[in-house]
């Protein structure tokens, strides 16, 4: 008897593809060969149009719902919104979670072997765009025989995935599901990134990016970035109720140790972090971030932009979110009502902060599948 | 249609099939569905319960739960046939500056609201000297979401005064009948009143 809940898709085994087909970048570089590791739930119905696409965010890889053994303790990424009964219902739809280029979770990434050089790729592995994912992702629909999407659905850089395949590549997506995301980053959000990029680079441990060389990796530096992440992934309000002032010991030590309980929360976090995650991947990731601008093309008009997409589009943002605000995501919606596309979106009261995207919420889980329920698919 | 009530009934009839419709305060959908299935109208529902909000997503209606507060900003200029919003009038914030942004948004608007003026409520407010509550108006003074009440007299006043005209009109009662006192007196007899207008 296994002991996962009854709506758990259990234990599920990663998948891999190797491409040879180079696969020409934004930045003009390209990648010769590349392993795409995905995961699948549910299956593909005869005519092959119940495939949804879930597309993972900065620090998230392929596996996004279900365990990778019967002892595993957490369930993958999204598992909240992904099995049977869920919100992306696998009783319903195919669901297709690839871990994308540039990734430390098995897909091709600066960690892999470059073949030219029988080495680690470092940072000689190209910086790639969410453009770059979605051409990567399409490639796999290929060999998947998925023709067209039923959805692609995403939360934060996820979402801006699912916007990107429904300019991209319009007639290969019915619906676009962007949760928690944004148009293009601020200033603000570019001015983060950037002192992430710094606390990594600026460990002695970095070592150019050639850190596999040397045996080490930056781990105080991709700690210090982790832990500044976070920050802005919760709300002030969750941190103040989980946290407040709280100290660990009693009295104050009148020193520079870890004292405060959120000092020590972000410690942990940054170390567990900085234990699963690659550098290289980290920083690869917030490029990707900062460069996404879909409406660059049109001169910064999203709006038209968007009058050449065919999908549907469902979009979701949570109130204490500052990360990527409702506002944020009302530019979206703007910009679709301008354009006269199809679009529901949602405000969910949440104090989780970025993060309420991965956390229940009666309201949120109830609408999300209530939309999914209407999307259209054969026997 | 049928499954209607009678005042989004009369609403339906007014709206010119295929047209592209912004619906403000459409709690469950039901008037902007029925426009969907048999009308072949497109557009949005506006929304704030989270309730009806869901209950519109299950109806398959475009919907998009803003805060009719804080204005149209979601929306540019004239890109709706028709801006339709039904009984909330009363209970918005700023009912002045939502109308401006109906008619800049919409070539025309639809407007209904539970006429104050009635010849009930200033019995009931001349007779007991208290606010009035009927069947139409239920909650206390205090309790009550309709915040900005106003009489059929003071809503053609507010549209002269803003340059807003007034293309098609009806009154009548809480069961959409019309008679020959609610022609004569609108004002004292009309329950409810339903108003097309446009900008100038």
């Amino acid at each position: 008897m296994s002991n996962f809940a009854t709506n758990s898709l259990g234990v599920i085994q990663p998948q891999t593809l190797h491409f040879n087909e180079p696969l020409t970048l934004a930045s003009g570089k390209t990648i010769d060969e590349y392993d795409i590791v995905y995961e699948t739930y549910g299956s593909l119905n005869a005519k092959g149009d119940n495939a949804v696409l879930v597309c993972h965010a900065l620090s998230a890889d392929h596996h996004a719902a279900g365990y990778h053994s019967e002892s595993d303790s957490k369930p993958g990424w999204w598992d909240l919104c992904i099995g049977p009964g869920k919100a992306i219902d696998t009783n319903r739809f195919f669901v297709v979670s690839p871990g994308n280029l540039g990734q430390c979770g098995g897909s091709t990434g600066p960690m892999s072997i470059n073949p030219k050089t029988g080495k680690a790729y470092g940072p000689d592995f190209p910086v790639v765009t969410v453009s770059d994912w979605v051409n990567y992702q399409e490639r796999l629909a290929d060999s998947l025989g998925i023709a067209q999407w039923a959805a692609v659905a995403g939360g934060s850089l996820g979402g801006m995935q699912a916007m990107q395949w429904s300019i991209q590549f319009p007639k290969r997506i019915r619906h676009a599901v962007i949760i928690a995301s944004a148009p293009k980053l601020s200033a603000q959000n570019i001015a983060f990134n950037a002192v992430a990029r710094q606390a990594i680079m600026s460990d002695p441990d970095f070592h150019k990016g050639r850190y596999y060389d040397h045996k080490v990796v930056p781990a105080s530096g991709l700690k210090i970035a982790r832990m500044l992440g976070h920050i802005t992934y919760l709300s002030d309000d969750a941190m103040g109720d989980k946290f407040g002032r709280d100290v660990k010991n009693e009295q104050l030590n009148y020193n520079y140790g870890v004292e405060f309980q959120v000092e020590s929360y972000l410690h942990y976090q940054g170390e567990s972090f900085a234990a699963r995650f690659d550098a290289n991947t980290y920083l690869l990731m917030t490029k990707a971030l900062d460069y996404f601008d879909p409406a660059e093309k049109e001169g910064g008009d999203l709006a038209a932009v968007f009058s050449k997409t065919d999908s549907q589009f469902f979009l979701a943002s949570f109130t204490t979110d500052w990360r990527f605000s409702p506002q944020r995501s009302r530019e979206i919606v703007r910009a679709l009502t301008d354009s006269k596309r199809d679009v529901s979106y949602l405000e969910f009261e949440s104090n989780h902060g970025h993060d309420a995207f991965l956390v229940d919420n009666a309201e949120y889980i109830a609408a999300f599948s209530a939309y999914m329920n209407n999307i259209e698919i054969s026997e | 249609m049928k499954g209607l009530r009678p005042e989004l009934q009369k609403i339906f009839g007014w709206v010119k099939p295929g047209s592209r419709v912004l619906d403000l305060g459409c709690g469950d959908g039901a008037l902007l569905g029925s426009l969907q299935q048999n009308r072949g109208v497109k557009g949005y529902g506006v929304e704030i319960d989270p309730a009806n909000v869901l209950s519109c997503l299950q109806k398959n209606i475009n919907i998009l739960q803003l805060d009719l507060d804080a204005g149209l900003t979601e929306f540019a200029d004239n890109s709706f046939d028709y801006v339709i919003m039904t009984q909330a009038l009363q209970a918005l914030q700023y009912p002045h500056k939502t109308l401006r942004e109906m008619v800049r948004v919409g070539r025309q608007s639809i407007i209904t609201f539970p006429n104050f003026g009635l010849w009930k409520h200033r019995v009931y407010l001349s007779t007991k000297g208290r606010m009035p509550v009927s069947k139409a108006l239920p909650a206390q003074w205090y309790d009550t979401q309709n915040i900005h009440l106003c009489t059929i007299k003071d809503f053609e006043m507010f549209c002269k005064e803003h340059s807003m005209l007034i293309s098609k009109k009806d009154i009548v009662d809480y069961e959409h009948r019309s008679d020959t006192l609610m022609r004569l007196w609108p004002n004292l007899f009309g329950e409810v009143a339903l108003y097309q207008i446009n900008g100038e």
